[in-house]
C-alpha cells in the first residue's frame, strides 16, 4: 500500500490529493487528443517508408502518384530544408543536420522504415494507394543494426563523414569523466569485480501514436499535435520547412502519452509541407507498426563495468564503458549512462566513459532519463557482487557508501542536501525488507534483488500567466504539456498562495501564441518548473491584491497582509478595516486600477537531481524459466509532494516499464534487417496481470532552491528497476547472467549451464 | 483498389452459395479477431466477407441426450464459458477457447474461426484435439464429418475444399471419470501466443488410466496428435515414469522452428513439461467428476 | 463504390451511417459518427484502447467491422455517465488518481465496468486477469486495480 505522506498542518492543498482539472474530460472521452481532432475541408497524409535496413536513394518518381485522383500533394527530401553535414545547428538538444535527415531519407535510407516520400489525399486510402505508386530506385547496401557489430572495424559504415581516431567509423562521438585515479583505487582494492552487459532496444511504449493536424492558409500555419512541447514543435517545424516561427501557431493536444518519445517531431514538418502545397488542412497519424518501426526506441547496449572495494565495504574505483546505440544518426544518451552510474556513491577514483553508435535502425528518442538506466543496470549489478564478496548486505553496503551533501561526483557538481540516504534506510526499515522470503516453495524459487539510481533533473525556461476573473475565480496558463497530471499541481499551489478554493483555479496549457517561451515537457521538470514561475506570478498577483486594498482603504500597501484569501490590515495600527476577499477585490478590479494578473517567464534553476532505491522479491518457475515479480517497494525522495497521487504514479509507471525493459520487452529483428515485432502482440509490455501492486513510499528532503521544495520526480523510477530485478532473478537462481531481457530461454539456459557446472 | 462487399445470410445454404462462387478471395467472418488484423496488415484482402453469424446453427451450443455436445463453429468464447453444463464436463476445451487473447478477445473470437486460420498455435484447436473433437463442414457438395486434427493442412492453411464452411464441432458422450485440461507457455501471463500448447484428456479407472489423447500445439505447422504419449500414459497410474516417458514422446514428435516467439531447443523442453502438468491437471479433474 | 447502409442503436440512441464493408467499427465511430471517446492504439485488438459493447459484450471495436452493428446495440465510454453524473468507477478513478495521460482510459474503464456488471465481488486476480487486454503505460496498473475494487466495495454498499 501507498505509504502517506507527512501532514503539514499549514497546508490546505499543497499535498492533498485533489482531482485534476482536466479529469473529467479524460474519464468520459471527451478530452481531446491529437487524433480527435478536425477540420473542415480535412485531406490525409500518408508516408512511404523504406523496406530497406540501408540503401542509397538513386532516384523517386512521384508522377504515377500525383495523377491518381484524389491525390493533392506529394513530397520527397526535397522540400525539407537541407542543413549541410559540415555545419552543426542545434536546438535544444537536438542536431538538425540529424533532424532533417531523420524526417525524410535524403541521399540515403538509414532504417527499415524510414521515410521517403509522403502523399496527401482525400482519403486515407487513396493516400495509401498513391503511396504504392511512387517508385523509388534504391541501391541496396549492407547492413548492421547491433552496437558491438557496428564498432566492428570492418562493419558497413553509416556515413562516411563520421571518423573517429581518423578512421571512418561508426563511433560518432565520446563522453568522458574522470575523477582521481581509477589505477591507484584497484590497487588499493581487496575484490574487483569486472563484468559485461548487454541489452535490447526498448520502445517508450507510449498508447497514443504519433499525430498531427496541420493547416496553412496563405502561408501562416497551425499545428495540432500530440507533443511533449509545442514550442520545440514550432522551432523544429520552422527549421525545417523554412517558414518563420510567428507564423505558425502550435496547439499542444492532450497527449496521450510520451515517455521522451515525444519530445521530437517526425509527421508535423510533413503534414505542414503537404498543407502549404494542397492548400487543404492535412492530419496524418502513425499506424502502431509505424511507431515501433519509426519512431525512436532507446538504445541498445553493450557495456563493461569494474568496481573495486576494501574489506571494509569502502568503494575504492569505479570504472565504466557504456556504447550506446544511436541508431540511424548521431545522438544516443550516453551522457546519461556515463553520468548518473556512479552518482549515488562517494567513490574517490571514478571513470566513465561513453560511445555513441550509429548503425542501421531507427534514430533513437530519449525514454525516460535517458542513459541512466543502462548505466545502471551494468553499476548496480557490479555493486551487488562486490557486496556479495565482501559478505555485506547489499543495502548496508550502499549506505556506506552513500553520496550526500558534500560529494563531488564524477559528472561534475559537488552535491547539495540530497536525500539519497533516506532511500536506502527507508528501504533497510521497511518491512518489505525484513519479511523473509523462502528459497523454494511449491516447485517455485524465490528471490530478492535491490538496486538505487540516480538522475538529473533540469530545470529550463518556463513561463506563466495567474488572471484573477471578475468573479473571484482564477485562471493559470502555463507552457507545458500535462502529461502526468501537472495541471493538479499548479492548481494546488496557487490555490494554496492565495488562500481559495482549489476548485477556483482553472489551469489551462497555452498554444505558441498565448504563452511565453516554455521547455519541453520533460527531464522531471514540469512541476519543478512551473510551480516556480506560478509561484512567482501567483506572489505578484498577492501584491497587486495588497495595493488594490491599500488603495480602497487609503492607507499604505506596506501595511495590507495577505492570510487565507483575504487582505487584511497588518496589525491594529494599519487601521481598522473589514477584511476583503479576493472575490470582493476582483469585483472592484477596474474601478482601483485595471484588470489583475501577472506573468513571469523563467530560466529555472536550481533543479537537483533525483535518488531512488528500489526492493523487488521475484518468483521464478525453474521448469519454464519464467520469472514474475511478486513484491515491489520504491523509496525516492521527491523534495515536496505537492500532489501525493500523481507523484505515487510517477513512481509506479516508471517501475513498471523497467521492469517490462527487464524481463519481456526487446527489438527483434530479422535476417533482413527489418524489425520482427513491430506490434504490442510481440513487443511484450507488462499486463495488469503481469504485476502486483508497486508500493510507492515517498520521501521528502526538500530542496532549498525551491519555494515549494520540490525536486524533479518522473525519470529517477525508471533507473533502478533493471538492476534490481537482475539481482532479484539472481538470488532466485543462484546464477548470474548478464543481459536483458530476462526472458523464459534464457533463464532456462542460465539454469541448465549452473547445473551442469 | 479492391472493393470489399460484405454479407450477412441468414441461412447455411445461403452462406456456402455465395461463398463458393465468389470470384475473387472471399473470408468467413465470425469473430474477426484473426481476419480484421490480417486486413489491416494487407496480409489478405477479401473481395467478399461472409458473416456467418446470422446462421442459427453456428451460434448455439446443444446438449445432446448422449451427454454429447454440438458447438456452434461461431460460438465465441466468452459463450462458452458462461455455458454451466459445458464448462463443468470439458473444462480444458473452454479454458482453451479463453485464454486466445484478452477478455475483449474472448467476447468475439471462435473456435471455428481459430482452427480454419490454421496457425499452429492457435490455443482451442490442441484441446479439440484431446477431446476427439469432430467438425461438421458443409460445403457446395453437402455436408460431412472428419476429425478436428484433419482440418489444418499447415501454417494458415487448411484441407477443407473450395466453398466448404466450418459448421460445428462435436464433443463426445464424456464416459464416467473422464478430465481435461489445457496449458500454455506464454513470456507473459496474458495476452501472448502460445509458445507451447498442450491439451490433455483422459479416464481413470480406480486411478488406472483407461483413454487418453494428447494434443501438441505451436511445435510443428499443424497442432499434433500425440499418440506415443498418449500410449504411455493408458494403463498406467499416472506415476512419474509414466508422465516421463509420455513427456519425451512429445518431445520427439516436436517439430518446431526458431522464431520471435521461441527456439526449437525451449519449445521441445517445454512441451514435455506442459505435458506432465496437463496431464496433472486432467487426472485431478477425472478423479473429482 | 456503393456504400453500406447501417442503422444501429448508440448509448441508447438510434444513429444510421453509410460505411465501406472493410471499415470498423472504430472507424466509423470516431468518423462519421464523431464519437472520439474510443481511440486507436493499435488497431489490431492487442491493446484495448478502443474498447466498447455489442449488445453487452465487451469487445474491440478495432475488430468489429462496421456492417455488423446493424441491429445492434453499442455501448461507448460517452454512455457511461448519466446526464448529471460520472458513474462511479469515473468518479473513483478521478479520486485515485488512477490516469495519467488518460488515452486508456475509456477502454480500461469501459471493461471495469463489464467486469462490475457480472461480478460485484472480485479479488485483485480477477481484476487484473479481466483488464489484461487493457494497456496502460504510465500508471503501472497500481491505482487502476485499486480503484476498480474500490468502486465494487462502494457499489456493494450502496445495494445494502
Amino acid at each position: 500500500m501507498n505509504a502517506p505522506v507527512s501532514e503539514r498542518s499549514d497546508n490546505k492543498w499543497i499535498g492533498q490529493r485533489t482531482v485534476r482539472p482536466d479529469g473529467a474530460e479524460k474519464v468520459t472521452g471527451r478530452a481531446a487528443y491529437a487524433a480527435d481532432t478536425t477540420m473542415p475541408g480535412m485531406i490525409w497524409g500518408k508516408v512511404l517508408r523504406s523496406p530497406h535496413p540501408h540503401a542509397r536513394i538513386r532516384s523517386i518518381d512521384t508522377s504515377k502518384a500525383e495523377k491518381l485522383p484524389g491525390v493533392k500533394a506529394v513530397m520527397t527530401a526535397k522540400d525539407i530544408v537541407d542543413f549541410p553535414i559540415d555545419k552543426s545547428v542545434m536546438l535544444g538538444i537536438q542536431d538538425m543536420r540529424w533532424m532533417c535527415r531523420n524526417v525524410m531519407a535524403r541521399e540515403k535510407a538509414l532504417f527499415a522504415g524510414h521515410p521517403v516520400a509522403a502523399v496527401a489525399a482525400m482519403s486515407e486510402k487513396i493516400a495509401a494507394e498513391a503511396c504504392k505508386l511512387i517508385e523509388v530506385d534504391y541501391e541496396v547496401l549492407p547492413w548492421v543494426i547491433d552496437v558491438e557489430e557496428a564498432m566492428k572495424p570492418d562493419a558497413p559504415i553509416l556515413h562516411d563523414f563520421i571518423k573517429f581516431e581518423g578512421k571512418p567509423s561508426n563511433i560518432a562521438g565520446k563522453l568522458e569523466h574522470k575523477l582521481g585515479d581509477v589505477e591507484k583505487g584497484f590497487a588499493e582494492a581487496d575484490v574487483v569485480i569486472e563484468r559485461s552487459f548487454r541489452t535490447k532496444p526498448v520502445h517508450q511504449g507510449y498508447i497514443e501514436p504519433h499525430a498531427c493536424l496541420v493547416s496553412v492558409s496563405d502561408g501562416k500555419a497551425t499545428v495540432w499535435s500530440s507533443s511533449q512541447g509545442q514550442f520545440m514543435v514550432r522551432a523544429m517545424s520552422a527549421y525545417l520547412t523554412g517558414l518563420p516561427q510567428n507564423d505558425i501557431r502550435a496547439i499542444p493536444a492532450e497527449i496521450g502519452g510520451g515517455f521522451g518519445g515525444k519530445t521530437i517531431i517526425y509527421l508535423e514538418p510533413l503534414a505542414l509541407i503537404l498543407s502549404r502545397k494542397s492548400g487543404r488542412p492535412v492530419k496524418m497519424t502513425m499506424t502502431r507498426e509505424e511507431v515501433f518501426r519509426a519512431s525512436g526506441p532507446t538504445s541498445g547496449s553493450y557495456s563493461k563495468v569494474k568496481i573495486g572495494a576494501k574489506k571494509d565495504g569502502t568503494i575504492v574505483a569505479a570504472q565504466g564503458t557504456f556504447c550506446l546505440q544511436a541508431g540511424a544518426l548521431p545522438g544516443s544518451p550516453i551522457r546519461g549512462a556515463a553520468g548518473c552510474a556512479f552518482s549515488p556513491y562517494d567513490i574517490q577514483n571514478v571513470h566513465a566513459v561513453g560511445y555513441d553508435v550509429v548503425s542501421n535502425r531507427s534514430k533513437v528518442a530519449a525514454y525516460r532519463a535517458p542513459g541512466a538506466p543502462l548505466g545502471a543496470y551494468a553499476a548496480e549489478c557490479v555493486l551487488d557482487e562486490v557486496a556479495e564478496a565482501l559478505k555485506m548486505d547489499p543495502l548496508q553496503f550502499r549506505l556506506k557508501n552513500a553520496a550526500k551533501q558534500g560529494t563531488k561526483v564524477a559528472y561534475g557538481p559537488v552535491f547539495p542536501r540530497i536525500g539519497y540516504i533516506e532511500t536506502v534506510e527507508g528501504a533497510i526499515n521497511h518491512a518489505h525488507y525484513k519479511t523473509p522470503l523462502p528459497k523454494a516453495k511449491n516447485g517455485m524459487l524465490y528471490g530478492r534483488g535491490v538496486a538505487s539510481g540516480y538522475w538529473f533533473n533540469a530545470g529550463g525556461e518556463s513561463s506563466a500567466q495567474v488572471n484573477v476573473n471578475e468573479d473571484g475565480t482564477v485562471v493559470v496558463i502555463t507552457g507545458h504539456p500535462d502529461i502526468g497530471g501537472s495541471r493538479a499541481s499548479t492548481a494546488n499551489i496557487v490555490a494554496e498562495l492565495l488562500g481559495i478554493d482549489y476548485r477556483k483555479v482553472a489551469v489551462l496549457i497555452g498554444d505558441t501564441s498565448v504563452i511565453g517561451f516554455s521547455n519541453l515537457t520533460g527531464g522531471s521538470r514540469v512541476t519543478y518548473a512551473s510551480a516556480m514561475v506560478a509561484t512567482q506570478s501567483t506572489e505578484q498577483v498577492i501584491k497587486t491584491l495588497k495595493e488594490r486594498a491599500a488603495k480602497i482603504w487609503k492607507i499604505d500597501p506596506d501595511a495590507v497582509s495577505w492570510e487565507n484569501g483575504e487582505a487584511r490590515p497588518a496589525g491594529d495600527n494599519a487601521g481598522k478595516f473589514e477584511p476583503l476577499t479576493l472575490a470582493q477585490l476582483a469585483a472592484q478590479a477596474n474601478a482601483t486600477g485595471g484588470p489583475i494578473g501577472a506573468g513571469k517567464q523563467l530560466n529555472t534553476t536550481g533543479a537537483e537531481g533525483g535518488f531512488a532505491t528500489h526492493l523487488c522479491d521475484v518468483e521464478v518457475d525453474p521448469e519454464l524459466g519464467i520469472a514474475r515479480v511478486i513484491r515491489y517497494t520504491a523509496f525516492q525522495d521527491v523534495g515536496r509532494a505537492i500532489h501525493p497521487g500523481y507523484v505515487e504514479g510517477q513512481i509506479q509507471g516508471g517501475a513498471a516499464q523497467g521492469i517490462g525493459w527487464a524481463l519481456s520487452e526487446e527489438y527483434i529483428y530479422d535476417k533482413n534487417g527489418k524489425l520482427d515485432n513491430p506490434g504490442f502482440l510481440d513487443y511484450r509490455m507488462p499486463v495488469t496481470s503481469d504485476l502486483p501492486m508497486l508500493d510507492s513510499v515517498i520521501i521528502e528532503v526538500p530542496n532549498p532552491k525551491h519555494p515549494q521544495g520540490v525536486r524533479g520526480v518522473g525519470e529517477v523510477p525508471i533507473v533502478p528497476p533493471l538492476a534490481a530485478v537482475s539481482n532479484a532473478v539472481y538470488n532466485a537462481l543462484g546464477t548470474r547472467f548478464y543481459s536483458l531481457p530476462m526472458s523464459p530461454p534464457k533463464v532456462l539456459e542460465a539454469l541448465e549451464a549452473k547445473s551442469k557446472a | 483498389m479492391t472493393e470489399v462487399q460484405y454479407v450477412a445470410p441468414g441461412t447455411l445454404d445461403e452462406a456456402v452459395r455465395v461463398f463458393a462462387s465468389a470470384s475473387g478471395a472471399a473470408r468467413i467472418l465470425a469473430g474477426g479477431t484473426d481476419l480484421l488484423v490480417q486486413m489491416r496488415s494487407g496480409a489478405i484482402s477479401p473481395g467478399l466477407i461472409v458473416d456467418i453469424k446470422k446462421i442459427a446453427e453456428m451460434t448455439a451450443i446443444e446438449e445432446g441426450a448422449d451427454g454429447s455436445f454440438r458447438i456452434g463453429a461461431a460460438v465465441s468464447g466468452a459463450a462458452l464459458r458462461e455455458h454451466a453444463k459445458l464448462k463443468a464436463v470439458w473444462p480444458g476445451v473452454v479454458e482453451a477457447a479463453n485464454l486466445i487473447g484478452s477478455t475483449q478477445i474472448q467476447g468475439r473470437a471462435s473456435a471455428g474461426g481459430n482452427l480454419c486460420n490454421a496457425s499452429p498455435a492457435g490455443d482451442s484447436v490442441p484441446a479439440m484435439v484431446a477431446a476427439a473433437a469432430t467438425v461438421t463442414v458443409q460445403g457446395p457438395n453437402g455436408r460431412r464429418q472428419l476429425a478436428v486434427e484433419k482440418v489444418p493442412a499447415g501454417p494458415g492453411r487448411t484441407t477443407l475444399a473450395k466453398g466448404e464452411i466450418v459448421v460445428s464441432f462435436t464433443l463426445p458422450p464424456r464416459p464416467k471419470g473422464s478430465g481435461d485440461a489445457y496449458l500454455r507457455m506464454i513470456p507473459r501471463t496474458e495476452m501472448d501466443i502460445a509458445v507451447v500448447g498442450c491439451g490433455v484428456s483422459l479416464t481413470l479407472d480406480k486411478g488406472t488410466c483407461t483413454a487418453a489423447r494428447v494434443g501438441l500445439g505451436a511445435v510443428a505447422p499443424t497442432v499434433l496428435l500425440v499418440e506415443d504419449a498418449a500410449k504411455a500414459l493408458i494403463g498406467s497410474k499416472l506415476d512419474a515414469a509414466a508422465l516421463d516417458k509420455a513427456a519425451n514422446a512429445c518431445r520427439a514428435a516436436c517439430k518446431p522452428i526458431d522464431d520471435k516467439r521461441g527456439t526449437i531447443a525451449y519449445r521441445t523442453q517445454i512441451a514435455g513439461v506442459l505435458l506432465k502438468r496437463a496431464a496433472t491437471i486432467a487426472a485431478e479433474r477425472a478423479g473429482r467428476s | 463504390m456503393a456504400k453500406v447502409h447501417v442503422s444501429t442503436t448508440i448509448n441508447g440512441e438510434p444513429h444510421e451511417f453509410l460505411c465501406d464493408a472493410e471499415q470498423s467499427l472504430l472507424d466509423v465511430l470516431r468518423g462519421p459518427l464523431g464519437l472520439t471517446g474510443s481511440k486507436e492504439g493499435c488497431a489490431s485488438g492487442d491493446c484495448g484502447a478502443c474498447s466498447v459493447t455489442v449488445d453487452g459484450r465487451l469487445v474491440c471495436s478495432c475488430l468489429v467491422l462496421a456492417p455488423e452493428a446493424e441491429g445492434k446495440s453499442i455501448g461507448t465510454i460517452e454512455g457511461m455517465a448519466t446526464t448529471d453524473r460520472l458513474h462511479p468507477l469515473q468518479q473513483k478513478f478521478l479520486e485515485m488518481a488512477a490516469l495519467q495521460c488518460g488515452i486508456c482510459t475509456p477502454g480500461v474503464l469501459m471493461a471495469a465496468k463489464s467486469l462490475l456488471d457480472r461480478n460485484p465481488d472480485p479479488t485483485e486476480h480477477e481484476v487484473r486477469f479481466w483488464l489484461a487486454g487493457n494497456l496502460c503505460r504510465c500508471t503501472g496498473y497500481d491505482k487502476i486495480v485499486r480503484a476498480v475494487m474500490e468502486t465494487a466495495k462502494d457499489m456493494r454498499e450502496a445495494v445494502r
